[in-house]
């Protein structure tokens, strides 16, 4: 699948309250409305910035803290296509597959605010056009791939009735 | 090959011996999800074609993080929970039961070599009882509350092995900010952190708890321990199972071990913004503070009720602070009553609320103002964490946040301890 966009750049260690603040998603389901708010404390303009198919580029960490699974949520529903980090914490690298958000663990110093991207997530393959570069991704884990393929793991299930890694 | 506590948790709940970086399909013994998570997992369960909880006596669902409602869309999410806990047999703890990782270990449900899930990342506590648990998100719940299930990839661990004796005035939330300030926030990332060494066997089960509470904070997935006889007559108060201990084999592997003597410890602080932002509290004593915490999943334990009332009994909070206490469950609560603990704390001016999350999320009960800075023994200092970001979160011990309400601005605790 290729995904094309703008990066937005972030730092390291963002967490789950700056991706969406524990002060909204206790209020709703609603998840276009969560989207709103995402990076509200680091950039309060933010969501107005993002064209649909956009990147979120960070340091190192990202999605560290809460288990909310309203963080990669919020993202997704704000169109941003997939999330560029060194490296991501645990529970929200789970959630983000969980949910069908790819996220892609590589080395994001070779990406500025605004550049162009092509991520072609068969391949692991980044290719920065502003910068005329490739970067290679570090490859997910096959279970991790075949649930992201079969559309997160609520379709995963809806297939198969429980899991199904064979 | 030997095996670490993790290696071997997983190994029994799969059914095949099992090492780092393998991946598994593992049964869960248990399952919990707070208010916070379970409205979108009950929401995937049904999108999942669920039907019927695979074992309801299994699961838990906790309402503690705005417990009372502060709004009708709150209210809304703890009806659809109250109603799915209803419809399949669940026990629901409601409204004043306490905190998920307090009532859920007080079930007797968790002990020495159970694997345990939770919807909420600080469900690694339970490692204080020699069990794996860990957080995860309301998908992973789902799947799991219909399959009874998960899939894990066994994490390698990190090994932290804890000499000497704590000296007075410093405690295991202390010690466990040390740790994670000397680590960072992401030092332990994916791994299985392993506390061991006489510091902590030195420590109480209310210190245990504090410390693998925190594993999360290194980006760990769990924060073990070994089982002694003070696990097993903690367990023995709530529950007549029987647990088998799981000890790590001399020959495991450890992705990482680091020692450290912690008999010249000093009280620590985490400053703003950052959980690994810590120093000895004396290069911050003297910052003014406006409101304090005590509570949480962290620190709202009896011992640290009881080491804050040592401190604030007889005396009056700074005319300039707001105390607030959650104790972590009603338990707690109630035997806080019987000690005499919380006449001692409201009469030194602490707002006592409702056992649960209290303020530490920042969805109510106690939203700082615009540049107002907190001392809090919660385990996140975060911007925006408590609700309002230009507020300043700093995170200490009990001892440390009690004396700090009674001079106003951040104080070595060690001042008023005879």
């Amino acid at each position: 699948m290729l995904l094309q966009g703008k990066a937005h750049k972030f730092g390291n260690d963002v967490n789950t309250d700056y991706i969406i603040s524990g002060k909204y998603k206790f209020k709703t389901l609603d998840m276009q409305e969560l989207a709103k708010h995402v990076m509200e404390d680091l950039d309060p303009d933010f969501y107005r910035k993002i064209n649909a198919g956009d990147f979120i580029v960070a340091g190192r960490n990202f999605g560290c803290g809460s288990s909310r699974e309203q963080a990669p949520l919020a993202i997704k529903h704000a169109r941003i296509s997939a999330v560029l980090a060194k490296s991501f914490a645990r529970i929200f690298y789970r959630n983000a597959i969980n949910t069908g958000l790819p996220v892609v663990e590589c080395d994001t110093d070779q990406i500025d605010p605004g550049d162009e991207l092509v991520v072609d997530l068969s391949t692991g393959v980044i290719t920065n056009k502003t910068k005329g570069l490739t970067i290679a991704a570090k490859p997910l884990p096959p279970v991790m791939i075949k649930i992201l393929n079969d559309g997160g793991l609520v379709a995963h299930f809806r297939k198969y009735g429980g899991f199904n890694f064979d | 090959m030997g095996q670490t506590i993790i290696e071997k948790i997983l190994s029994s709940h799969s059914g095949q011996e099992v090492y780092a970086n393998d991946i598994v399909v593992a049964r869960v013994d248990f399952i919990m999800g707070q208010d916070g998570t379970s409205p979108l997992a009950i929401r995937a369960f049904e999108e999942m074609g669920g039907s019927k909880v695979f074992d309801p006596d299994r699961v838990a669902l906790v309402i503690d993080h705005s417990a009372p409602s502060p709004n009708e869309g709150v209210s809304a999410l703890h009806q659809l929970m109250r109603r799915f806990a209803r419809e399949k047999g669940i026990h629901l703890y409601d409204i004043g039961e306490g905190v998920c990782h307090q009532v859920v270990p007080e079930s007797g449900r968790v002990g020495p070599g159970t694997l345990v899930i939770g919807a909420d990342s600080h469900t690694c506590t339970y490692g204080a009882l020699n069990a794996f648990s860990t957080g995860v998100g309301s998908t992973d719940l789902a799947g799991a509350l219909i399959s009874g299930q998960m899939w894990f990839k066994v994490p390698e661990t990190f090994k932290f092995v804890c000499h000497g004796t704590l000296p007075r005035g410093v405690y295991a939330k202390d010690l466990i900010l040390y740790l994670i300030g000397d680590v960072t926030a992401d030092g332990a990332t994916y791994m299985a952190a392993e506390y061991t060494g006489e510091a902590i066997a030195g420590l109480s089960m209310d210190g245990r708890f504090t410390i693998a509470n925190m594993a999360i904070e290194m980006g760990a997935k769990a924060g073990l321990m070994e089982a002694d006889e003070k696990t097993f007559a903690w367990l023995a108060r709530f529950t007549r199972r029987q647990f088998i201990p799981v000890s790590p084999d001399p020959d495991a592997r450890y992705a990482r071990i680091k020692e450290y003597d912690v008999s010249n410890l000093e009280p620590q602080v985490a400053r703003p913004h950052r959980v690994d932002n810590v120093c000895p509290v004396a290069e911050v004593a003297g910052t003014p503070i406006q409101q304090a915490v005590i509570g949480t999943c962290t620190n709202g334990r009896l011992e640290d009720l009881r080491i804050a009332a040592q401190i604030l009994a007889g005396k009056r909070i700074h005319r300039d602070v707001r105390l607030i206490v959650a104790p972590a469950s009603k338990r707690i609560y109630l035997q806080a009553m019987q000690e005499g603990i919380i006449q001692t704390l409201v009469e030194s001016g602490a707002a006592v609320v409702t056992p649960g999350c209290g303020p530490c999320v920042g969805t109510h009960n106690g939203v700082p103002s615009d540049g107002e800075n907190v001392i809090s023994t919660a385990n996140r200092n975060f911007k925006g964490r408590m609700g309002n970001s230009k507020a300043f979160i700093y995170l200490a011990s009990p001892a440390t946040v009690a004396a700090s309400a009674l001079t106003g601005r951040i104080t070595d605790p060690r001042e008023f301890l005879g």
